[in-house]
């Protein structure tokens, strides 16, 4: 679905990302996950071309994403932030539908899909009116994702969305993108830094340092044959810090 | 509406227009020639108070009046001191103004030179009665008007021809006569047929080397002008004495009497011709003013507004651009706005134009720069978000950007208009009126209450264009961005302060 061709990028003299191949198959739930400022963010935003890779070339659904393609590779996408990314001059339902009126859908269509999204993400219908400063972190995460599913995107890229929420509401809303993320069956890449969210979600882990990859597959075989004394150590530290959770 | 406005400033060819110089006398006298031009059965308007003789000269030769009285002194010494005539020569000054398309009068009677003058007590205290004494008084503190100051036959001359010693204040003619009244000044230039001198204040010094040329005072007129028009204005040839000149400045200047009735009364003691006083009631003024300083403001406004959002997207699109169009915005401010006017003279003539081009020069930079500060002050997120979605730039502008800057913007429309409507005062300088019209009268007169017939709206309409705006954010500001729930709103105030 998703490939990256020797993709790197760097910033000055500091290199976000070394050059990097990535398959991401169709349907799966990949988790990119790694120390801060190990290149997990650009490595996602590289694949709909938020930032411009050095060398390398993005294949999306067979297409090289380029200036040309960029746009409708976007729209087959959602995209979602840490804090969610809501336009503060738009209530909740305008940010959701912001896409859908650009293309032109009619007002029955709009609301259908409004109504149909809130159920799937469990969002109080009569919060949808409120602008994002008037809702709940929590809240304002469900409405991020149906600002990423209202087109009906092919895949979901997912910059640490749980990253700023309490324990509690991270627990359930770990639950319902389990669930949603089921029921679509779409493929899915999220950051995150944590082992045992990772694990939750992924069918794959793709463990990064200083911008490399390190090691790719499931967590368990991370712990059965680790690719070298890193992810050891990364693993340890992650359970130390994180024990006991999921 | 636009092209309308303009037009009406354009002015048609058949009116008959008039000017007059920024002080009573030359009020009075286009005021009379107004008033007997129009007895003939002309259409005739008299344009007021257009500022200093630069501004009437200027727009005598570029046609933006027809007439207006001046002084021979002036003539030869300012307007065409580039052909070194002599005051008293008329034949080579005719000849010369005839060069530029200029006609002049035979002579109205009267002189009006310059001359210096203290306070007659303490001319007397000190037994001053000559210029040239002034030169053992060094302890003097002088009050002169700007243009005594600037000009060639003025100050700089006068200063070495006397061998004077001193740093004189520059103000405005009849503030200096305040200042000498008030004590802070003791000398002052004043004109030898000057109102105060009639009551007895002051006492003239007399000009013992002979340095100010005279003064006689005439009529310019364009080569074009009707004739019947120039034949009206010819009959004022030597009719008015300096006594009765005196007379009526006093008439106007301390009696406080409409300069309209002085001038009708002046045309029938020299003329023996009966002419109407055409003077607007006070509501009238006000509401004639209020027009002119709105439209100016309006329409200044409307302009800026339209090049200034598109100047700010483009300075937060281009930062090296950006920083270019900051610097020439900015560079404009600091043109003082009577510069910038004069300048615009040659270039626009005098009236509306003018004013609203250089109004719409000023209010740019307060709009630009918040345009572009709402712009580059949006969190990186938001940007990213909304280049997420796949929106084009334009829809990203229009859609997202805009409205996360408006506040901003609105902000700096406001700071724009509380200024414009201030500046907006000097306009009344190059005869686009407005509510300077009534200020500048007033300082003229001493007259208080016309002052505030002038200041009293300004603020007024300051008020109610602050009141207007704050209006506009409650509609415009989306209601996330507010203050009061726009807690998240990610958008930097940003101060709207020039
Ligand atoms: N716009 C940018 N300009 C300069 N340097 C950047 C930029 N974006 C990222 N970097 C640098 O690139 C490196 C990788 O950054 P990236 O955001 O991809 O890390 P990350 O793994 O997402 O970190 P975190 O877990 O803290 O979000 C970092 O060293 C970062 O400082
Ligand atoms: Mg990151």
């Amino acid at each position: 679905m998703i490939e990256l061709r020797g993709v790197a990028r760097r910033y000055g003299e500091e290199v976000a990302l070394e050059p990097t191949d990535l398959a991401i198959a169709r349907g799966q739930t990949t988790v990119l996950i790694g120390p801060s400022g190990c290149g997990k963010s650009t490595l996602l935003r590289t694949i709909i071309g938020l930032v411009a890779p050095d060398t390398g070339e993005v294949i999306f659904d067979g297409v090289r994403v380029d200036a040309a393609s960029v746009r409708a590779v976007r729209r087959r996408t959602g995209y979602v932030i840490q804090d969610g990314g809501l336009f503060p001059h738009l209530s909740a339902a305008d940010n959701v539908a912001l896409m859908a009126r650009h293309l032109g859908w009619d007002a029955p269509r709009r609301q259908a899909r409004l109504d149909e999204l809130a159920a799937l993400v469990r969002l109080p219908r009569e919060l949808l009116g409120r602008p994002p400063g008037a809702l709940s972190g929590g809240q304002r995460q469900r409405v991020s994702l149906m600002r990423a599913l209202m087109l009906d995107p092919e895949a979901l890229l997912l910059d640490e969305p749980l990253g700023a929420l309490d324990p509690m509401v991270r627990i359930e809303l770990q639950d319902d993108l389990r669930a949603i993320f089921a029921t679509l069956g779409k493929t899915v890449v999220m950051v995150t830094h944590d082992l045992a969210e990772a694990a939750f979600f992924a069918d794959r882990v793709v463990l990064m340092r200083a911008g490399a990859i390190v090691q790719a597959g499931a967590v368990a075989d991370l712990e059965r044959a680790p690719a070298d004394e890193f992810v050891t150590r990364f693993l340890r530290a992650q359970r130390r810090g994180f024990g006991g959770a999921a | 509406m636009l092209v309308l406005v303009l037009c009406a400033a354009c002015g048609d060819g058949a009116r008959v227009r008039i000017g007059s110089k920024k002080f009573t006398e030359s009020v009075i006298l286009a005021e009379a020639g107004t008033a007997l031009v129009r007895e003939a059965g002309l259409e005739v308007e008299h344009r007021r108070e257009l500022g200093g003789t630069t501004i009437l000269w200027n727009a005598l030769v570029a046609g933006d009046i027809d007439a207006y009285p001046e002084y021979t002194g002036t003539i030869a010494a300012e307007l065409l001191a580039d052909a070194h005539l002599d005051a008293d020569d008329d034949v080579a000054m005719r000849k010369a103004l005839a060069d530029r398309g200029i006609v002049m009068s035979s002579p109205l009677g009267f002189s009006d030179t310059y001359a210096l003058g203290m306070r007659e007590d303490e001319a007397a205290r000190l037994g001053i009665t000559r210029i040239s004494q002034l030169r053992a008084h060094p302890e003097l503190a002088y009050a002169l008007s700007h243009e005594f100051l600037e000009r060639k036959e003025g100050w700089p001359t006068l200063r070495e021809r006397y061998g004077l010693d001193a740093t004189p204040a520059g103000m405005d003619h009849e503030l200096a006569y305040r200042g000498l009244v008030a004590g802070s000044a003791q000398v002052t230039d004043l004109y030898s047929t000057d109102a105060e001198i009639a009551v007895g204040h002051l006492r003239v010094l007399v000009d013992d080397l002979h340095h100010f040329p005279d003064y006689r005072a005439v009529w310019l007129w364009r080569a074009d002008l009707a004739p019947a028009a120039a034949a009206q204005l010819e009959r004022f040839a030597g009719r008015i004495s300096v006594a009765e000149m005196i007379r009526a400045n006093a008439r106007a200047r301390i009696d406080g009497e409409p300069e309209a009735a002085v001038a009708a009364d002046l045309v029938a003691r020299v003329l023996g011709v009966r002419v109407a006083a055409v003077s607007a009631s006070r509501a009238d003024r006000i509401l004639t003013h209020t027009g002119e300083h709105l439209g100016m403001v309006a329409i200044s406004m409307l302009l800026a507004t339209l090049v200034a959002i598109p100047l700010g997207i483009l300075a937060a699109r281009r930062r090296r651009t950006g920083a270019v169009i900051l610097a020439l915005v900015g560079v404009i401010q600091t043109v003082p706005s009577l510069a910038l006017l004069v300048f615009m003279i040659p270039l626009l003539g005098i009236g509306w134009v003018p004013a609203v081009v250089a109004l719409f020069l000023y209010s740019l930079l307060p709009i630009v720069r918040n345009t572009a500060q709402g712009l580059t002050g949006i969190a990186p997120s938001l940007r990213e978000s909304a280049e997420a979605l796949g929106l084009t730039a334009w829809a990203r502008l229009w859609r997202i950007e805009l409205p996360l800057a408006t506040p901003a913007i609105i902000a700096g429309m406001k700071t724009a208009a509380v200024i414009n409507v201030g500046t907006a005062t000097l306009g009344a300088l190059i005869g686009a009126g407005g509510y300077g019209q009534s200020i500048m009268a007033g300082i003229r007169l001493s007259d208080r209450a016309t002052i505030l017939e002038g200041a009293v709206p300004a603020a007024v309409l300051a008020l109610a264009v602050q009141g207007v705006f704050s209006l506009a954010e409650r509609w415009l500001v989306p209601r996330g961005l507010r203050p009061a729930r726009g807690a998240r709103a990610r958008v930097p105030a940003v101060d709207g302060a020039a």
